[in-house]
């Protein structure tokens, strides 16, 4: 019993920092470019991703043995789309200007790789409950990153972190860094710090095992 | 006429997916290492965009909204996305090898490609009639061969230079594409 305790405690902190979607195993670039002008932001989207992701990885671990093997890619996508449609209500509903900044992005969570890569490499082999964990592992460690990747953002870019204004900068911000350009920029450098931090050597390339691409890109000559 | 050169024009430049909107990042850093495969993966993002629309806004317009049902909206695009590629795939193997051959294998590809989705999704969101979301996707999709083609050259000369250790790899492409991200700012306020 306590070790079966200690694996799922595994599966939960791996997510965080060894395996870290984001910054570690470069999955998810889109959303992790696109939503993080603001700190606030970030965190919403992460959060978004995590309940999607949860979701999916519950019901495609239970649906496991049930899903041919053909027909996984269409079978896990129809999962993941329908958690996305839930969540898209929730926002509306209840925090509709996170929905509204988030805006076509909160869609664009159904191609999200990490979800997909959990599907793929996780909760189609393993059981549910641990499933369950590495969806919550993955998804805080995907929110931190988004987290930081906005509030570096944030200050650097429009001079304030979570609304509350940052003396000096608030008065010159430096726009670039809430534009696209910014984004590509700051990615890079965080990863960059991420990999001077870490003990190991990183990947150099963006990991592109469990994504559904990850056979036609290879053929293509990117991604091996 | 001046509208559709707009959309076209803007989805292109001002508008780019991978630069300014931040669609299709994966395949933008996976696939552009080489010109021919950079291309390649233009040529059939492109295609399957326009294809993507061409049965998307019907089904939207035709089937979902009589029916109050344009929620289903993610679920029935991708489904309708991944079912259309493999169709096209299975077509192009059984009456067109020689074009199979060099497009297919970007094929399977596009299905979760976000920029396909993407495209698809925002032409129902800015109400496009069917012939502007053509020309949206058409515009989306060579701004996205834009885009690769122009990075792969850029990834060749990043090949050859002395990068510090740390920035080995990823980070070094990501602050390249920052640097071409930059160039692209220069066509905003193109349409004013």
């Amino acid at each position: 019993m306590a070790e079966s305790k200690n694996n799922l405690f595994k599966e939960l902190t791996k997510g965080i920092i060894k395996e870290n979607p984001t910054l570690v195993m470069l999955l998810g670039m889109c959303p992790t470019l696109a939503v993080t002008t603001q700190a606030m932001n970030g965190i919403g989207m992460g959060l978004a991703t995590t309940f999607v992701l949860l979701g999916s990885n519950i019901v495609i671990s239970a649906l496991r043995n049930v899903i041919p093997d053909k027909v996984r890619i269409p079978a896990f996508i129809v999962v993941i789309a329908s958690f996305v449609t839930l969540i898209g209500f929730l926002l509306e509903g209840f925090v509709p200007s996170l929905y509204d900044s988030l805006g076509i992005y909160l869609t664009l969570i159904t191609v999200n790789c990490i979800i997909f890569g959990r599907a793929e490499m996780f909760a189609s082999k393993n059981n549910v409950i641990s499933s369950a964990f590495d969806a919550i592992g993955m998804g805080i460690g995907f929110t931190i990153a988004l987290f930081i990747m906005g509030s570096v953002r944030e200050v650097i870019g429009s001079g304030q972190w979570m609304g509350l204004a940052i003396p000096v900068i608030h008065n010159n911000p430096m726009l670039l860094f809430i534009m696209p350009a910014g984004g590509f920029f700051t990615l890079g450098m965080i990863i960059a710090a991420v990999n001077r931090l870490s003990r190991k050597k990183p990947p150099q390339e963006i990991s592109c095992e469990g994504c559904p691409n990850f056979e036609a890109c290879g053929k293509a000559g990117g991604c091996k | 006429m001046k509208t559709m050169l707009v959309i076209l024009l803007s989805a292109m430049l001002t508008d780019n997916f991978v630069l300014s909107k931040f669609m299709g990042i994966c395949p933008f850093l996976g696939v552009s290492k080489k010109l021919d495969s950079a291309a390649g993966m233009g040529v059939a993002v492109t295609f399957v965009m326009i294809c993507a629309t061409l049965v998307t806004y019907p089904i939207h317009h035709g089937i979902l909204v009589p029916n109050h049902l344009e929620y289903f909206d993610t679920v029935v695009f991708i489904l309708v996305i991944a079912l259309f590629v493999q169709l096209v795939e299975n077509i192009l193997k059984k009456c067109v090898p020689s074009l199979y051959s060099s497009l297919g294998v970007y094929l399977p590809l596009i299905t979760t490609n976000c920029a396909v989705l993407g495209v698809t999704v925002l032409n129902i969101d800015n109400n496009y009639s069917f012939f502007n979301s053509i020309i949206n996707a058409l515009g989306g999709g060579l701004g996205f061969m834009l885009a690769l083609v122009i990075f792969s050259g850029v990834r060749k000369k990043l090949e050859y230079a002395d990068i510090p250790e740390t920035f080995k790899g990823v980070p070094a492409t990501l602050i390249a594409a920052s640097i071409v991200s930059v160039s692209f700012m220069g066509f905003s306020g193109l349409f004013n």
